[in-house]
């Protein structure tokens, strides 16, 4: 079996534009999260939202190439642009050699809604325009990356709701030490509109703190009352040893344990079992001590029931081994299909920076996360093994534990 | 409307659409290279042209037109009807 690394990353986040801006985010403990009145006057339960500007790209990409791009696909575009560049990966390259993709994306909403809008109304499937059917299917956004980048390998949308991100690097990492797959870009997109996420506002899913946006995500806290929609991109370049070591890459780090699971249980509530069967495939196929690893991000999205469980899940495999615990969606809200991705990001800056962010919000434990050690305020800790879990809608779970290099 | 006038708003739609300088569209250029137009973005140069000029036209008509001095012809015949 191959080892396998991480050579590049990028990432366009609420927390910012690159990596940079991001670890400045994360060590300031600054949320993403504003009010959006054009939801409430469109109906919306909760107006919170994580805020994102759409990338102009006119000057980077053609107009060919940007017919076919939604929303999403921009930002997985200026993402991975950042990665590819990080990890010395030029076009040439890219072009010669078979490099894989495997991308998280489990929506493209507003484009199958504009669409079918202009079909409704002009009664011609004609005036759709070009950009439409492209734009609208789950695979948009490794359709368009695969052929703006020239990527001639694996190339496949992984669909696995809010686990999209995890499961892409995690199934990417197996491409790779079967040794099908030199190098994979792997990570996860989502798109940030109100017609993605109308029918999740609808279930009451959302905080609806709307007189504080940036308290009203609080993972783990006692008052927490629902979660707060957000997005953006984060790329996660993966690569055989052999591979980095033979074109000079950059070795980041080593993904040395993916463990997932499903939870044959409820389609939108999570239990306990399944989370934790994820845990522990993922810290046995790491072949460590649960006590090399020294920090925790969890998938907990602030929802009274999700992070309970979760909590329940860590203390029941991690016992009275109390690693620094926190979910980074207290700043940044759920980020959905890209937040398996962008967590192994944020943790990683933390990991190459020695610091662990702050659970911003986090006032008050309840019953269940008062037995975690998580800081409200950040800390300053070098640690050189993290663990990331990555929960979805249906009960896919994914967990991921990487080692610094 | 006069001749002039539709050739003049005809360059307009397709230098915003195609992001191309005005100075390249000429009667005797080429369209699909000058607009840089496979078969889809040709679907929407159909669908401009249809809803701009509220005319009702073919794509397969369009692809034979090589040069914009026709497609202005063509256009044209089909708002006079």
């Amino acid at each position: 079996m191959k080892r396998v690394v991480i050579t590049g990353m990028g990432i366009y986040s609420c927390l910012g534009n690159g990596l940079d801006a991001v670890k400045e985010s994360l060590y300031n403990g600054k949320s993403g999260i504003v009010f959006d009145p054009e939801r409430k006057e469109m109906g919306f339960r909760s107006a919170l939202t994580a805020k994102l500007d759409v990338p102009d790209l006119k000057k980077e990409l053609s107009r060919n190439q940007r017919v076919y791009m939604p929303e999403q696909a921009k930002y997985a575009y200026v993402a991975t642009a950042e990665a590819l560049r990080n990890s010395n990966l030029d076009i040439d390259f890219l072009e010669t050699q078979e490099v894989g993709l495997l991308y998280g994306n489990d929506s493209s909403a507003e484009a199958v809604m504009n669409s079918i809008d202009t079909m409704r109304e002009k009664k011609d499937t004609t005036l759709i325009g070009s950009g439409g059917i492209f734009q609208s299917m789950n695979s948009t956004v490794t359709m368009n990356l695969a052929c703006i980048f020239k990527l001639k390998g694996m190339n496949l949308t992984v669909s696995g709701a809010c686990a999209s991100g995890s499961h892409a690097i995690g199934l990417g990492t197996l491409l790779i030490r079967n040794g099908l797959q030199d190098i994979v870009v792997c990570g996860g997109a989502q798109e940030v509109n109100p017609y993605a996420v109308g029918s999740f506002d609808g279930i009451s899913a959302f905080s609806t703190r709307e007189s504080d946006p940036t308290k009203a995500s609080r993972p783990f806290d006692r008052d927490r009352d629902g979660l707060v929609p957000g997005g953006g991109a984060a790329t996660v370049i993966i690569e055989s040893y052999e591979s980095a070591i033979r074109r000079g890459a950059p070795i980041l780090a080593e993904v040395c344990g993916y463990g997932f699971s499903s939870n044959g249980d409820h389609i939108s509530v999570p239990n306990v079992d399944g989370p934790s069967r994820s845990l522990r495939m993922a810290i046995k196929d790491a072949n460590i001590d649960i006590r090399e690893i020294g920090y925790v991000n969890a998938h907990a999205t602030s929802t009274p029931v999700g992070d309970r469980n979760e909590a329940k899940a860590i203390d029941n495999v991690f016992g009275d081994y109390k690693p620094e615990i926190t979910s980074t969606k207290a700043m940044t809200g759920h980020e959905m299909w890209m937040a398996g991705a962008s967590e192994v990001i944020y943790s990683m800056l933390m990991m190459k920076n020695d610091f662990i962010a702050p659970n911003i919000n986090f006032e008050n434990p309840d019953e269940d996360s008062a037995k975690l050690n998580i800081p409200a305020k950040r800390i300053i800790k070098h640690f050189d093994t993290f663990l990331s879990n990555s929960f979805g809608f249906g009960g896919t779970n994914s967990t991921l534990v990487i080692k610094n290099l | 409307m006069e001749k002039e006038q539709l050739i003049k708003e005809i360059n307009e739609v397709l230098v915003e659409e195609f992001e191309v300088e005005p100075e390249v569209i000429t009667p005797d250029a080429d369209i699909k290279q000058t607009l840089q137009l496979d078969s889809l973005s040709l679907v929407d140069m159909v669908a401009l042209i249809e809803s701009s000029f509220k005319v009702k036209i073919k794509g397969t008509e369009i692809a034979q037109l090589k040069t914009f001095g026709l497609l202005y012809d063509f256009i044209y015949e089909r708002i006079e009807k």
